[in-house]
């Protein structure tokens, strides 16, 4: 089986802070983290190499630091990285991404199952996956939340949708978004560790994967950001007061007015 | 300053003078710059400095361009080829999602959102629906829509998402909309990006505001991203239909009138022309929801202040009593207490609703982000100083095992259902 992990590296989100004063966020000592929804991407990968032999090959779009993220996968049992990058990237928004992606799987060519996670938590969008399958034609099952089967090129899943859950089958190659209740990501391993720190990263530019630089990064993005701002967060909160069974009185009037 | 300075690359780029913006698609020129610092000031993201009287920028430029509108010594360069505009497109369309033939309730409050836009621009709103005897196709008329392209066949019963992108894009092709909303949910945001993939158009997700700009008439789509700390305004500047896409519960249902007028289309579709290659082999209902989260008015959620998994009795009591959908912060799913499918925030749901009844959550960030939007929030935690409180509308600082039975029993007595 060929494995292939989309990842991205982003800033953790904790520690974003806003700056009162100048109304920025505040990047200082923001450490960059390998996105949490990956990371269940990235350890279902490796399951299912466990389980059915074969090679993940980890691969993201991003500037030359991203490559510390590569790293870590392959501390957590990635066999192969590669780093999507150059200026043409640059700006890229979710149909520029997966463009980009999509001609990195294609000059990796022969995969058989390309996993994503449910979405980034820097952009949210979630887009980068289904975007993705299209690109390359082929199936797409999205917030897989148990893999069921492989078989004879077919994948068995259950995905998790309003409702419930529901199975699903379709061929391979395809590509799935993975839920957060798929598995429990492992631990670096010492030798991973060890792996990690002398790993080949290869670095694919623009050139090397076919990419036509007019679709890629700011030029070849539908959507633009023509503002951003923080929203307002005046709000006027009552802490009712009184003794408990006053409190909760006051709670149940105005709650009444609500529902 | 950067601290973080492990990598090798960084001390690089702030040591040089011709550095990163040759990598990042955005430039300085050196000697327009006059070291004003207008721009480190307007930058959202924090990322230009002054060093040695000059502008830098460090890791984490988004390329947005609000250095280069502020700087009036013309000394910031995007580099950016000009997109060429799609021409032809026209109305707005709003895909009507429907699950068993029920019209979910994202529908309306998309089509009432919708009306507000074409109306705006002069123009139709049409409303997509596909599926199989789906009952109140009419209701999409009485909440604003002109025109209903309904597509009526038992293969689109099982919504796979195969049929519903090729079906969706043929028609789009065919009738060229301008702009194209849909819901959030699960299915709209597995099968929409495929469509926008395949147009090489723009896909705005989970936007919490739309309006068109007066100038250019061109779609203005607000979203919150990092976790809800910062608002971003997107535009798809050429490229047609501009998509987006809308969580249910943020636009709000106008009211129906069954005096509107407009026109139901049946589409034709020739299913021996497209076939799906995923296949629904079976469907698992959850039982333990009996309201849905992603639906629901009224959300009642417990956090680790409940201690263990019992005591979400008390949270179901009160849930029951309004009618509400049980949630939960993201402790009690990792301790195992309730199922993945309850959490609430940025690794669970997102939810929207009236009324949010937060007891013995503490209000982490990503908490916030999935329930921040809710119209009322009320907090009950024993820890005053709880983040919770700073997002609560009301808030009650107290036991959650005395406050919340109490609040039970008194809105059972008032309701005479004790």
């Amino acid at each position: 089986m060929n494995i292939v992990i989309c990842i991205k590296q982003v800033p953790g989100t904790t520690e974003i802070k806003i700056d009162p004063k100048t109304n920025t966020l505040v990047r200082e000592g923001v450490k960059s983290i390998v996105n949490p929804f990956d990371a269940y991407a990235l350890e279902e990968g490796v399951r299912l190499k466990e389980r059915y032999g074969g090679k993940v090959t980890v691969i993201t779009m991003g500037p030359p630091q991203a490559e510390e993220a590569l790293r870590e996968t392959i501390s957590l049992g990635a066999d192969d990285a590669i780093l999507l990058s150059d200026r043409a990237f640059a700006g890229s928004d979710t149909w520029a991404t997966s463009y980009v992606l999509s001609k990195a799987a294609a000059k990796i060519a022969n995969y058989d199952i390309i996993i994503c996670g449910r979405q980034t938590l820097d952009g949210d969008t979630g887009q980068v996956g289904p975007e993705l399958s299209e690109m390359l034609k082929i199936p797409f099952i999205s917030y897989v939340s148990k893999v069921e089967e492989i078989k004879d090129k077919h994948i068995r899943v259950q995905r998790m949708i309003e409702e419930g859950h529901e199975e699903i089958e379709t061929t391979l190659p395809a590509v799935i978004t993975v839920a957060k209740e798929i598995n429990v990501p492992r631990l670096p391993s010492l030798r991973g560790s060890m792996k990690a720190k002398t790993a080949k990263i290869a670095v694919w530019t623009a050139a090397d994967i076919g990419v036509e630089t007019d679709k890629a990064g700011i030029s070849g993005s539908p959507t633009r950001v023509v503002k951003i701002f923080f929203p307002k967060r005046e709000h006027k909160s009552e802490m009712l007061e009184g003794t408990l069974e006053e409190q909760v009185e006051k709670l149940a009037e105005r709650l009444e007015k609500i529902v | 300053m950067v601290k973080d300075s492990s990598l090798p690359w960084r001390e690089r780029n702030f040591e040089g003078i011709d550095l990163v913006e040759a990598d990042m698609g955005i430039e300085i020129d050196i000697e327009k710059c006059t070291g004003c610092g207008s721009c480190v000031s307007v930058c959202p993201f924090g990322v230009m400095e002054l060093i040695n009287d000059k502008v830098r920028i460090k890791e984490g430029c988004n390329l947005c361009g609000a250095c280069v509108d502020e700087c009036t010594f013309e000394a910031i360069k995007i580099e950016k080829a000009e997109q060429k505009v799609s021409e032809g497109y026209k109305g707005v369309w709003v895909f009507a999602e429907q699950r068993d033939g029920k019209m979910k309730s994202v529908a309306y409050e998309l089509v009432s959102e919708g009306r507000k836009l074409a109306d705006k621009l002069g123009t139709e709103l049409s409303a997509i629906c596909l599926g199989h005897n789906v009952e109140d196709v009419e209701q999409l008329i009485c909440y604003g829509a002109d025109k209903v392209y309904l597509a009526d066949d038992a293969a689109l019963s099982d919504h796979q998402e195969d049929l519903y992108t090729e079906l969706l894009l043929d028609l789009i092709k065919k009738h060229r909309p301008e702009i194209l909303i849909a819901g959030a949910t699960a299915m709209g945001r597995s099968f929409i990006p495929r469509v926008a993939a395949l147009l090489y158009t723009g896909l705005t997700a989970d936007c919490t505001g739309l309006d068109i700009d007066p100038e250019t008439k061109l779609l203005l789509q607000t979203r919150p991203t990092f976790g809800g700390n910062v608002m971003a305004t997107i535009m798809c500047q050429a490229k047609r239909p501009q998509m987006s896409t809308v969580r249910p519960h943020v636009f709000k249902r106008g009211t129906a009138s069954k005096e509107r007028k407009g026109q139901i289309i049946k589409v034709d579709f020739k299913k021996e022309a497209v076939t799906s290659r995923t296949k629904l082999l079976r469907f698992i209902e959850d039982l333990t929801e009996k309201v849905k989260l992603d639906e629901a008015d009224i959300i009642v959620s417990g956090g680790r202040g409940l201690g263990k998994p019992d005591n979400f009795q008390i949270i179901k009591a009160l849930a029951e009593v309004l009618g509400a959908a049980v949630g939960s912060s993201r402790p009690p799913v990792d301790e195992g207490w309730i199922s993945y499918s309850h959490q609430v925030g940025q690794t669970g749901k997102t939810v929207c609703p009236k009324l949010y009844i937060a007891c013995g959550i503490s209000g982490s960030v990503q908490h916030i982000a999935g329930m921040g939007t809710s119209e009322c929030i009320i907090a009950i935690n024993e820890d005053p100083n709880a983040p919770i409180f700073q997002v609560a509308t009301y808030g009650i600082v107290g036991d959650l095992f005395k406050v919340v039975p109490m609040l039970t029993e008194k809105l059972k007595r008032s309701r005479g259902t004790a």
